[in-house]
Parts: C-alpha cells; sequence; structure tokens
C-alpha cells in the first residue's frame, strides 16, 4: 500500500474545563498551528478535510456543523465528518489520497465534555434496548473489566498503579498534559478505591480540547520541503457487541488491525496507545506483543489527558513527533472507541529514510 | 491538482426494506439487517464475502443512539472486520455511499457493504433538531422552518407559477406509487388535494413535504474484477464527488448555493457529462420539500438560472408525461424519508436504473443516471454518477 506522509500536527493543552470556548475556537489554534507547520495559508491549500466528532458532547444533532465554521469553507471544499475519533477521519483521508482524489488532507478532530457527564453519555453507546436502559456508564463497565483481570489473576492492582506512575511521569514531559507528577505505585495504592477495583487514577480524566493533522502523499511532501514522517499501514476491526460473548481479558481486534497494518515487520521503538483506563495499557501491549524495546506512552498517553473523539488522532501524532525529534524511527499508534476497548485501530508510522 | 488513480468499482447488490411510518415488528438492528441481506442476496453473496462495513445515519439524537455502529455490528456480520461510521448530516446517506466507494476505489478493499437508515418511528427529529445548542442561534422550527424563506426566495427570483410545487408534489407521488417500497401510494393525488393540505410553513403546504418513515437501504460495492463475475448487471461508478460549505456567510447565496454548483461541474467532469438534460437518462435528486426540485434544476445545471421551474411544469421531470429527463422515478424524498438512508436510496435508485432492475418505475434503457444528496443548511452536497458501461 502507497505510503503517506504526516508533515504536521497539533494538539491543544488538555484542560477539564476549556469554559467559554466554543468549539470553533478549541479548533481553530489547532488549524493555525498545523497550517504553518506545513508552510500553508488554510483549508484551501489541501485537497480535502475531514473530522471526527460526536453530537452527544455538545448535546446537540448537527453539533459538528459548527465545526465546518473553523475552516474557511469559501470558496467551497471537499469535506466530509465521522462521527468517530478523528483517527477514523485520518482512515478516511488515506483512502481518498490512495484512490487519487487528493494529495493532501487536513484533518481534525474536537470534543468538549466537561458541560456533560463523559462517562453517563456514553452509556447511551450500548444496545438501545436491552443496556442502554440500565444507563451503565463506561467507567462501571471498564471496572468489571478489570474486575476480570485481577480475579483471573493475569494483572494485579500493583501493576495497574505501575502504568499510571509511569504515566504521571512521561506527563511531566509532555507540555499539554493535564496531569503530570512523580508519584510512587505504593502512594498510588494508599488511594481510596472509586468504582472498586478501579482508584480514580485508574481513569482517564475528562479534557476539553481539539487536534489537527495534515497529510499528505510523499512526492507532496518532498514538494513542500518539511520533515515528515510515513504512516506505512493503517487498518481497524470491531468486535461483537455483546460484552458476555467477549474475552475482556484480550484484545484480538487490536491484534488483528495491528497485524493488517504490518506493525509486525520491524522493531517498534515506541507505541501510544489510546487506554482510557490503565488495565488496558497491558491487555493493549499484550495483544500487541509489546517487550522492553517498546516505550510505552511516552506522552503519559490519554490518563494524562483524554480529548474525547481527538484522543486518537493525538496517538498518531505523537508518534509523529517522536520520529520527527529523532527520538523513534519506526511506532506504532492506536486509537479505540467504544466500551471495553470494542473497536480498535492501529496505525504504523516510520521514518522518511 | 490530483490524478484519479481510483480502481474502477461497481454496485452489484441492492437492498432496501419497506418504507413506513413505524416497523414496530423489527429493531433498528433487525432493520439495517433486512435491508443488509437484501442487498448481499441481490448480489449472491454472503456476510462472510464482505471485507469491511460502511455505515451512515443522520444525528444519534434521532433514536438516541450514541455511535450506534458499536451497537449494530452483530447484526451486520462486521465482527472481526473494518467498521466506519460516516455523520454528514442530511447529506450523509450519499457521503456513506461515497466513503464506501472509496473503500474499493483506493485499492484497500474488494467487496464492502455499506447500510444506512433512520428509524423515526424511535425518534423525534423535530425536537432533535430544535434542541437548542450553547454557542448557535436556537431554530425552533426545524427543517421545513429553515427552508421555507430560500423557496420563497426563489420563488421571487424566478416568478414560478404559485403552483410549480404542487405539480411536484404530485408528479413525485405518482411515481412513487410505481415503487412498492415507498411509503407513501396516493395513485389518486391531484393538484387540488395537494393546494388544499394545510400549510406548515408558508409555502410549504404539508403533501408538498416529505414523511417521516423507517427504513434502510444497503449496497454491496465492489472491485473491476468481481463485478466481472456478478449474477446481475453492476452500475459502474463513472464520478464521486463532495462539497461542503458554512452554514451562513455574507453573500452566501443560498438559493443555488455554490457548493450544490461546484459539486455537481466535478462529478459532471469525471462522468464526462457536458450537458446534463442531454447526458443522463433519469436522476435521484434529494427533494424533500417540492419546490427544491425546480431549484435544483437549476443548481444542478438541467435548466438556466431562473427556469428551473419550466421543466416541472413541461412533465419534462415526469415519468408519467412521457419526460425527457425523470426525475425520482422512486417517488424521491417526498415518498419516502427514513432521514439518514434518504441520500443513499436516492443512489441506490439512480443504480437501480442503470441496472435495469427497477421495476415498475424504471426508465426505458437507462445507461447514466445521478444520484444527489444534500444536507445541513443546504451547505453539504454528494453525487455520484453511474453507468450500465464502465466509460
Amino acid at each position: 500500500m502507497q505510503k503517506i506522509a504526516i508533515v504536521a500536527y497539533s494538539q491543544s493543552q488538555c484542560v477539564p474545563q476549556a469554559g467559554a470556548s466554543n468549539e470553533v475556537e478549541l479548533i481553530m489554534p489547532r488549524l493555525q498551528e498545523v497550517y504553518e507547520q506545513a508552510g500553508i495559508r488554510n483549508a484551501q491549500d489541501v485537497d480535502f478535510v475531514c473530522s471526527g466528532s460526536c453530537d452527544y458532547l455538545q448535546g446537540a444533532a448537527f453539533a459538528f456543523v459548527s465545526g465546518v465554521d473553523a475552516l474557511g469553507a469559501v470558496p467551497p471544499i471537499k469535506e466530509s465528518h465521522v462521527e468517530m475519533d478523528a483517527a477514523w477521519a485520518l482512515y478516511e483521508s488515506i483512502l481518498k489520497i490512495r484512490m487519487g482524489q487528493a494529495e493532501s488532507a487536513l484533518i481534525y478532530g474536537f470534543g468538549k465534555s466537561s458541560p456533560g457527564e463523559l462517562p453517563i453519555v456514553l452509556s447511551q453507546q450500548l444496545d438501545p434496548y436491552y443496556l442502554a436502559p440500565l444507563w451503565v456508564d463506561t467507567v462501571s463497565l471498564a471496572a468489571m473489566q478489570a474486575r476480570l483481570m485481577l480475579e483471573s489473576g493475569v494483572i494485579s492492582e500493583s501493576d495497574m498503579a505501575a502504568v499510571v506512575a509511569r504515566s504521571r511521569s512521561n506527563a511531566l514531559n509532555n507540555p499539554k498534559a493535564q496531569l503530570a507528577a512523580q508519584v510512587s505505585v505504593e502512594e498510588l495504592l494508599r488511594e481510596e478505591e472509586f468504582v472498586a477495583p478501579l482508584r480514580k487514577h485508574d481513569c482517564c480524566p475528562v479534557s476539553d480540547g481539539a487536534s489537527a493533522m495534515i497529510i499528505c502523499t510523499a512526492e507532496k511532501a518532498m514538494e513542500w520541503g518539511k520533515p515528515y514522517a510515513l504512516i506505512s499501514g493503517i487498518d481497524h476491526r470491531i468486535e461483537t457487541h455483546n460484552l458476555g460473548m467477549r474475552d475482556l481479558t484480550d484484545s484480538p481486534s487490536t491484534r488483528t488491525a495491528a497485524l493488517g497494518a504490518g506493525a509486525d515487520s520491524g522493531p517498534i521503538d515506541v507505541a501510544e496507545l489510546y487506554a482510557p483506563f490503565s488495565h488496558q495499557e497491558i491487555i493493549l501491549s499484550r495483544a500487541l506483543g509489546l517487550g522492553d524495546e517498546t516505550q510505552i506512552n511516552p506522552s503519559g498517553g490519554v490518563l494524562a489527558g483524554n480529548l474525547m473523539m481527538a484522543s486518537g488522532l493525538s496517538r498518531i501524532g505523537e508518534v509523529f513527533n517522536r520520529i520527527i525529534s529523532g527520538d523513534a524511527t519506526r511506532g506504532i499508534a492506536h486509537a479505540t472507541s467504544g466500551p471495553c476497548l470494542q473497536h480498535n485501530l492501529v496505525a504504523v508510522i516510520e521514518g522518511a529514510a | 491538482m490530483t490524478s484519479n488513480s481510483a480502481v474502477l468499482a461497481a454496485v452489484v447488490g441492492i437492498g432496501q426494506t419497506k418504507y413506513q411510518t413505524k416497523r414496530g415488528d423489527v429493531s433498528i438492528a433487525g432493520l439495517v439487517r433486512e435491508a443488509a441481506v437484501n442487498a448481499l442476496q441481490d448480489a449472491d453473496l454472503t456476510f462472510d464475502d464482505i471485507d469491511a462495513v460502511v455505515i451512515g445515519k443522520a444525528p444519534d439524537m434521532f433514536e438516541g443512539v450514541v455511535m450506534p455502529e458499536c451497537y449494530l455490528t452483530d447484526a451486520l456480520g462486521c465482527n472481526g472486520k473494518p467498521m466506519f461510521r460516516v455523520h454528514t448530516a442530511g447529506s450523509v446517506g450519499g457521503s456513506t455511499a461515497l466513503v464506501a466507494a472509496s473503500h474499493v476505489q483506493s485499492g484497500t478493499f474488494k467487496r464492502v457493504l455499506t447500510v444506512t437508515y433512520e428509524k423515526q418511528s424511535e425518534s423525534n427529529a423535530m425536537w432533535a433538531l430544535s434542541s437548542p445548542q450553547p454557542f448557535s442561534v436556537h431554530l425552533n422550527a426545524g427543517a421545513g422552518g429553515y427552508f421555507a424563506p430560500i423557496i420563497r426566495e426563489y420563488m421571487r427570483r424566478s416568478n414560478a407559477p404559485y403552483d410549480a410545487g404542487i405539480k411536484v408534489a404530485v408528479k413525485d407521488r405518482l411515481h412513487g406509487a410505481r415503487n412498492p417500497l415507498a411509503h407513501l401510494h396516493l395513485p389518486d393525488i391531484t393538484m387540488k388535494e395537494v393546494e388544499e393540505s394545510m400549510m406548515l410553513w408558508d409555502p410549504i403546504r404539508f403533501l408538498e413535504a416529505c414523511p417521516s418513515s423507517d427504513g434502510a437501504c444497503a449496497m454491496v460495492i465492489v472491485s473491476e474484477d468481481v463485478a466481472e463475475d456478478a449474477p446481475k448487471p453492476p452500475a459502474w461508478i463513472r464520478g464521486c464527488a463532495m462539497r461542503s460549505e458554512p452554514t451562513m456567510y455574507a453573500g452566501r447565496e443560498e438559493v443555488s448555493p455554490q457548493a450544490g454548483r461546484d459539486c455537481a461541474a466535478d462529478v459532471y467532469k469525471q462522468a464526462g457529462v457536458t450537458d446534463p438534460r442531454k447526458d443522463f437518462d433519469c436522476a435521484e435528486v434529494y427533494v424533500p420539500f417540492s419546490w427544491y426540485e425546480p431549484m435544483w434544476l437549476e443548481n444542478l445545471g438541467f435548466a438556466p438560472e431562473g427556469e428551473g421551474w419550466k421543466l416541472t411544469m413541461e412533465g419534462a421531470t415526469s415519468l408519467d408525461e412521457g419526460g425527457d429527463i425523470p426525475w425520482n422515478c422512486s417517488g424521491g424524498v417526498l415518498s419516502s424519508n427514513p432521514i439518514g438512508a434518504s441520500g443513499m436510496i436516492r443512489f441506490a435508485e439512480a443504480a437501480r436504473q442503470v441496472r435495469g432492475d427497477a421495476g415498475g418505475h424504471q426508465v426505458d434503457g437507462a445507461k447514466l443516471a445521478l444520484g444527489h444528496a444534500y444536507g445541513g443548511g443546504a451547505q453539504f452536497f454528494s453525487m455520484w454518477v453511474v453507468g450500465a458501461e464502465k466509460a
């Protein structure tokens, strides 16, 4: 498959509440930054634009339409939208480039989750007849998954706390992070449980913000003369919605997507995994077969700040940043959607050389 | 700009449900599965043959299911496969078809199933469209209230006779009476009946507006080599285009939006269409309120500016009057409107025509057809051109 170049990426500061800022105001600074990085003027200079967001975060049908106001879409542009994380907007954009309808694309994701109660809102993602009426929130479902892992002896509470400690510590080097600290496993385990067996720190925070990316063909990237990294593969898979039919301690869809993306065809220096709960990072790294040679979530991951609908795109952007900075030569990025890691996307990103 | 290196793709399976006010006999999953199974049977394929599924629907708030692809994967046989969800407002049915096509045209997959739906009986579109947003102007009147003033402006500019909309309402219902899947079957409808129906949003009368329907529409889109072996004639995808513009901006042309004109020009160029009225045998165009037929006739270049209503009044767009360019032979959105699916139904019905498989509303010898959808404040457009021949 044709390799696709990433030439620009920007993410906002993860904040618990963006206050009076509306979605357009969250998006626009990110767009300005990626335009500057790519050396273009505006969205008219790319061939395609695709975004990811969720109407329910804003609590209004067609809420995504306002995002178009951030683009300067006069004259009209080629533009589309997915009601998914913006990592899938990236996927759609890659298809557009592969089919020759575009040489370059702008992708952005945004979410202002603070006005609602995100875990409760997401309970309405469940089967509308049998599960949604129970209003089982995402934290409770994840707690059930963690319980399964603890009781089957796959992990210990210390393993979970170790994930959090590393996230907090790594996030000290991430100026966009919401939660960063030097904290020990022992200290974390002394905290009280939130939704047992999860402690508050096992759960990602709720964050407001946006991220944006510009991709193009390798030829276009050379023409623009900016540093770039290459997406050498991308794939995504979904699993059954029936939680009782899944092995919640594993993520076969992540494994299949990784194979589809060609993750196994070389070493993996860095992995950015969209794990909203500490134990899920362990599930994902095991499904991906990651070992000591791979640095996991050097940004702190989403435990340090979770921009709903943009975090998946941000994982890809974080790997891009590390390749551009020379910290890594090949990495994988992961995005997820649905309860207990139901739907997973894996992208392989490598240096341009 | 860009070179089109796309893999040739075709529609080889189409499946729809019967459109009606309420499908109380099935769940949302049951509804989408019914359309999907019908499409697979039409293509002589099974769920196992499908590489990826692409779904679309109008806002999640309609039925109150957030990101319903998570819930619908089982019903659509997608477990272990890629599942994709498109949402581009009212144009979503068309956009979903285009995104599904791009899964094949990009060379990434061979066989893709795409499904769109709405179960309006389990939702409240008027409520969902009227709920206030924290940062924008509150719109209380739903879609009809938004479009009525724009229609008035069209009437003022074009000096169209007051009954052009009434004529469209009758024509599309007579078309719908030929289509067993259409929601409304009104074979005896008259101009007088439409004129006397209740005024909803002046100048839109009750019978000049689309119904609220439950229903789903599905297609199987495959690569050229697979299409060659299809049991029934394929509809070859000859052009695909999308355009968007903001809801509001200074100097915006709302009656004939630039995005619609640009989108049409793009898709015509890809398909080698220079004179749409002459080159197409028929068109399925998103007309949720009657007056949008003459308005889109102009926007899409079938008639000069200000003269779209003349085609309507002459019967040029009517199958029953033997018109040269029949529009919405299936009955259109005015006869069936499961919102999220309505755009895809246009795309699928265009494909049925060029496959020679449109039953009682078939245009004899149709070789080239346009599928069209729009959404938002008439700001999102998606279109495709399908043909009986590859080029």
